[in-house]
């Protein structure tokens, strides 16, 4: 039997992926934005990187674990927005699944002296249709590219917003996120 | 009691002896859709609770406020699908309440909430 929670007392939960190559920044913006450290999860796999969602017969085989850091903000008493940093390495697409399942969108967080790392994850938003920008970490302060650089470089399409920040100051990573959800909403609205 | 509840683990096993014990031996979670960020919430009254473990007693803890199942695993440090495995006893008890509805794209009334929320923090 289950007991299912009426609406006045579990808040409704939205997500938003914070993706890029490894050594971008993810969990820096989440750190920046979230209203409490940054929470660590792992879920467990073997070693071939399939998923473990049984624990029958695990026991003979070797398993490695992959780590999520997320983070939270309380939009108000009925909703609530989680933060995902998707795992470094791009082997575990079957958990990039899983975050991306029902998600407002996502960042695809860049560094642009290593360009090539972010387009795994431009690939996968594009291909499901998912909602996404692309936010220039400005680590040195400094951004040796235009916006219209980083767009010819990636080969986005124009309807993709392309923003510079600095993923260690809350104020730029609020504005990246505020980006990022108003171009799920006109996504929706040219529906 | 089936053969496997009572088979030792060696060394070779790994880090996995404790979770698997942990759930002992069950392998999946009877309560279905327990996403990253399924809410779950304690209920107003728990049953009787000394036949509990340990570690369920930590989630109803832990669940006096709503919380996802992400943040009962990590702030349990076990891994997710064990803490589904916990959390799904839980349900069946009537002890913990949940979300039961999987991810959905979020709507332009609900956007428009987090849009407001996310620039006033």
């Amino acid at each position: 039997m289950v007991f299912v929670a009426s609406e006045l007392t579990v808040p409704t939960a939205v997500k938003i992926v914070i993706a890029g190559g490894f050594g971008t920044g993810k969990t820096t913006m989440v750190a920046s934005v979230s209203e409490i450290p940054p929470l660590r999860t792992e879920e467990l796999l073997t070693e071939a990187g399939v998923h473990v969602d049984d624990l029958a017969g695990i026991e003979g085989k070797d398993t490695t674990t992959v780590a999520l850091d997320f983070g939270r903000i309380t939009i108000n008493t009925k909703v609530v927005l989680y933060l995902f940093g998707t795992p470094g390495q791009n082997r575990f697409w079957f958990m990039w699944d899983e975050l991306a399942t029902g998600a407002i969108g996502a960042v695809v967080l860049v560094d642009t002296r290593r360009l090539d790392s972010s387009f795994p994850s431009i690939d996968f938003f594009e291909h499901r249709g998912i909602p996404f920008i692309v936010a220039v970490n400005c680590f040195d302060g400094s951004q040796n590219y235009t916006v219209d650089e980083v767009r010819h470089a990636l080969d986005l399409d124009e309807a993709i917003p392309v923003v510079l920040c600095d993923a260690r100051n809350r104020e730029s990573s609020k504005a990246v996120l505020v980006g990022l959800i108003q171009h799920s909403m006109n996504r929706l609205a040219a529906v | 009691m089936s053969a496997r509840d009572d088979w030792w683990y060696d060394e070779a096993a790994g880090p996995l002896v404790r979770p698997y014990a942990m759930v002992r031996g069950r392998t999946r979670p009877n309560a279905p859709d327990l996403h990253l960020v399924t809410q779950v919430r304690a209920a107003a009254f728990a049953s009787d609770q000394t036949s509990l473990t340990v570690e369920h007693r930590e989630i109803m803890a832990l669940c006096a406020r709503p919380l996802s199942v992400a943040e009962v695993a990590a702030y349990l440090d076990v891994p997710l699908v064990v803490v589904k495995v916990l959390l799904s006893d839980l349900i069946e008890r009537g002890d913990v309440l949940v979300q039961t509805s999987s991810p959905k794209i979020p709507d332009r009334d609900l956007l428009q909430a987090v849009l407001d929320g996310v620039r006033g923090i």
